[in-house]
């Protein structure tokens, strides 16, 4: 007997292959679980206007550089000006530049964001935080407002609750604080004041069809091990809209350099995308578990949806007959027949099956007569069923019946072989066993369709080839499978009894 | 229609199943090479006439079209004969002439057929109707089996044989296999036959069954099975314990006729019989092939005493 190590070793193999490769595509992919996933495309439009003063321009305009998204595309669209984008670890920006410029101009920047599927958590900050002395009285007043907050709340969480709430009151240093600074500014100087980690940036909510849209001043703190974001001005940070930092450390968002009257101004608008779409545009090319799959022409990936069901319906095969016991003819004839039910739907497929079968029985047994060589019997056999095709297409379409045109799809040698084989089943073993096995075949063959025409195999079937890995092994371990067939717990039933 | 046993109760009984037979004995013990040794029945018979296992004789082959009427000059000899696919599976493509007389050919049915029907079937043959694959295939003709008196009333419109399972060159189990009305002629169990459970030890019947279900006298006859023993059962054994050396496999069923002047002829070898002989014999195969498998195989044994080891280790 030979080792069972490298058999189990190539299992092994095939199991670890298969699971990584699906991980891969679902959780780095983002290859969603189920076909009809949508995901939301975030598309924003950013309109740069400034006045040229006749002199060379360079426009820049710091990009968003939020964790919590991911581009998906972007564009700039500016007449007669070089566009430059710089991505870098720190900060990213899109620089235009044109040697002579007067008059109004326009500039555009679009992109495309998608929610990240594994956010990066934020670094906390690295450096103990020290607060800048305001003037006095405001620093007075400001001192005041943190000891009184401080005294009314338990922990960190509270103190920043406490002080959102008194930057809201009509408390009177508060009063006297806004009127040099915003609450945005006197909270972050509370913050700092208090040794809480906290920072304002400028971000924008993103809501469908919004235009003319302005970046809003936000703050971010760090508190219970996390940044979390408060908008001071407008009050609470509703959940239902997301936001997108645009702007943080960087001192300014946009920079005209020769040109006035600069202004940027934001349009947003929302889509959803199928999510299989969208993680098949944005993998690389020549990625490894793709295989390139996806960059071929729509004809053949067609090909490969029908290809890749194959695999399902041998492991169906292998389970009903090893597993279960079932008794069909041909073995792997029910998956063929199978994959026409595909293209046929069930009920006209097995209508037509019937059909073919025993019509071409009915002649078969003429044939037989003849006493034909085996070679041209079955020749015979293909005409003659591509006659019944014809002639039930012919006759469907004159009575209108169009569900039946679809008995073009069956394959017609192996019609014509199962026929052969039924009839000679029939003349040795009688019409008994055409029944088993002809039905056997049929139980094989709709179950395999069931499989293979469920939308969620179909999906996987083509979008995680580690599944195939898994068939492969299961085939491989039921290979091996040397206990009793279900169908056997019954035929030897009178063994166990007495 | 669900009436199932537990699996383990099976395992308890020492039952094999049809995985653990395909997987663990004939995938593992036989040789894919040796396989033509048994399914081509001429390779079959010419094998056993070198090694001197008896056989019904060779009365000729049709290898060709243009032969098929040779077979009718043989018959002018023999007056009745045996035409048999040489790749044939299961029983299949045999077709046996009792006799020729005014009416024609009669069938072992009693039927009678004419003469364009034996040349038919003999085309088909010829053209691999039969054979796996619908491989080309010849036509082997053998002489007629006279049947032993020993088994009058015991087998309906088919001859009785005896199927004997050799594991490792050692007799294992054994069955006879009665045709009835209901397997018209045939001997195969799931069609109907009746198959009678052997003594290894004694070649005396334990029990019968058919259709999986035990039964004590024929359904045709109405014989009783109880007082069924093959005679020269010893022969019997030898003949079949021979087979191993003469095909090279390890796990092979031999079906075994007895002829009233020739004694036991072995009709047939099989690489893959079927497990229907459990259920005649009302118990599993696996203890006694565990039994032979757990013995020391470097130096063969003889015929004899493989046989004599048989007999005493397997007597039920």
């Amino acid at each position: 007997m030979t080792s069972r190590t490298p058999f189990l070793i190539i299992v092994f193999a095939l199991i670890v292959a298969g699971i990584s490769s699906i991980y891969y595509r679902h959780v780095e992919m983002g290859v969603p679980l189920t076909a009809g996933e949508q995901i939301d495309i975030w598309q924003i439009e950013a309109e740069i206007e400034f006045t040229g003063k006749n002199e060379p321009v360079n426009a820049k305009l710091t990009l968003p550089k939020d964790p919590k998204f991911e581009l998906v595309d972007e564009f700039t669209a500016s007449p007669a000006y070089g566009v430059h984008v710089f991505r870098e670890e720190d900060k990213s920006e899109v620089v235009w530049s044109k040697r002579q410029v007067q008059g109004k101009q326009t500039l555009y920047y679009q992109a495309s964001y998608k929610h990240t599927l594994n956010p990066v958590k934020e670094p906390a900050p690295a450096d103990e935080v020290v607060a800048e002395l305001w003037s006095e009285p405001y620093q007075s007043s400001a001192q005041t407002l943190l000891n009184s907050a401080i005294e009314k709340s338990g922990n960190q969480q509270f103190l920043v609750l406490q002080i959102l709430n008194v930057i809201k009151s009509d408390d009177q240093n508060v009063a006297l604080l806004l009127s040099k600074y915003s609450k945005t500014e006197i909270f972050v100087q509370l913050m700092q004041m208090a040794k809480i980690p906290a920072m304002m940036v400028r971000g924008l909510v993103l809501e469908d069809s919004r235009r003319n849209q302005q970046l809003i001043p936000l703050l971010k703190v760090y508190i219970n091990n996390d940044w979390q974001m408060f908008d001071v001005e407008n009050g609470e940070l509703g959940d239902e809209l997301p936001i997108l930092v645009w702007q943080q450390d960087s001192p300014s968002l946009l920079d005209v350099v020769g040109g006035r009257n600069s202004k940027i101004l934001f349009s947003i608008s929302h889509s959803t995308q199928s999510a299989l779409q969208e993680a098949n545009s944005s993998a690389t090319e020549g990625d490894f578990f793709d295989f390139g799959l996806y960059h071929l022409p729509i004809d053949e990936q067609n090909l490969f949806k029908g290809i890749l069901l194959l695999p399902i319906g041998a492991l169906v095969v292998v389970f009903l007959r090893v597993l279960i016991g079932l008794k069909c003819s041909g073995t792997f004839m029910p998956i063929l027949i199978a994959t026409s039910f595909i293209q046929t739907e069930l009920v006209n497929g097995v209508v037509g099956f019937l059909l073919i079968v025993s019509i071409g029985l009915i002649i078969r047994s003429y044939l037989s007569h003849l006493n034909l060589l085996l070679v041209s019997r079955i020749s015979a056999v293909v005409i003659v069923v591509i006659g019944i095709i014809v002639l039930f297409t012919v006759i469907a379409f004159r009575m209108g019946l169009t569900e039946a045109l679809t008995i073009t799809f069956f394959p017609m040698i192996i019609m014509a072989w199962t026929i052969e084989r039924m009839s000679i089943l029939w003349e040795e073993e009688g019409g008994k066993e055409v029944l088993i096995q002809g039905g056997g075949s049929l139980i094989v063959a709709v179950i395999a369709y069931l499989m293979m025409d469920n939308y969620l195999i179909r999906h996987w079937a083509f979008n995680f080839l580690g599944v195939h890995a898994l068939i492969m092994a299961a085939i491989l371990l039921m290979g091996q499978y040397t206990g009793y067939r279900l169908l056997e717990l019954r035929r030897f039933k009178p063994l166990a009894e007495d | 229609m669900f009436d199932f046993v537990s699996p383990f109760k099976l395992r308890e009984r020492g039952i094999m199943g049809m995985n653990q037979r395909n997987f663990s004995y004939i995938g593992r013990y036989n040789d894919r090479a040796l396989y033509p040794n048994v399914d081509d029945k001429l390779k079959t018979k010419n094998l056993a006439i070198e090694s001197g296992i008896s056989v019904p004789d060779l009365l000729g082959v049709v290898r060709f079209q243009y032969e098929v009427n040779r077979v009718f000059d043989i018959l002018n000899e023999h007056s009745g004969f045996c035409i048999k696919p040489a790749k044939g599976s299961g029983g299949k493509g045999i077709l046996v002439i009792l006799k020729t007389d005014e009416n024609g050919y009669m069938k072992a049915s009693g039927e009678y057929v004419p003469r364009e029907e034996v040349v038919r079937h003999i085309t088909n043959i010829l053209a691999g109707l039969f054979s796996l694959g619908g491989a080309a295939d010849v036509a082997v003709i053998e002489a007629l089996i006279q049947f032993d008196p020993t088994f009058k009333g015991l087998s309906h419109e088919g001859v009785p044989d005896i199927r004997v399972i050799i594991f490792q060159g050692y007799p294992m189990m054994a069955m006879l296999r009665l045709a009835t009305h209901a397997s018209d002629g045939k001997a195969n169990l799931h069609q109907g036959a009746v198959g009678v459970g052997i003594d290894i030890a004694t070649g005396k019947a334990k029990r019968a069954v058919q259709f999986d279900r035990p039964i004590t006298h024929h359904p045709d006859t109405g014989k009783s099975f109880a007082d069924v023993a093959i005679g020269n059962w010893d022969r019997m054994l030898t003949l079949a314990a021979g087979c191993y050396e003469m095909s090279g496999l390890k796990y092979l069923g031999a079906d075994i006729v007895l002829d009233k002047e020739k004694g036991p002829l072995v009709l047939e070898l099989n690489a893959r019989p079927g497990l229907a002989i459990q259920i005649a014999n009302g118990m599993g195969m696996l203890p006694r092939l565990k039994h032979l498998e757990s013995l020391d195989h470097r130096r063969t044994a003889s015929i004899e005493d493989r046989v004599a080891y048989a007999k005493t280790h397997f007597n039920d």
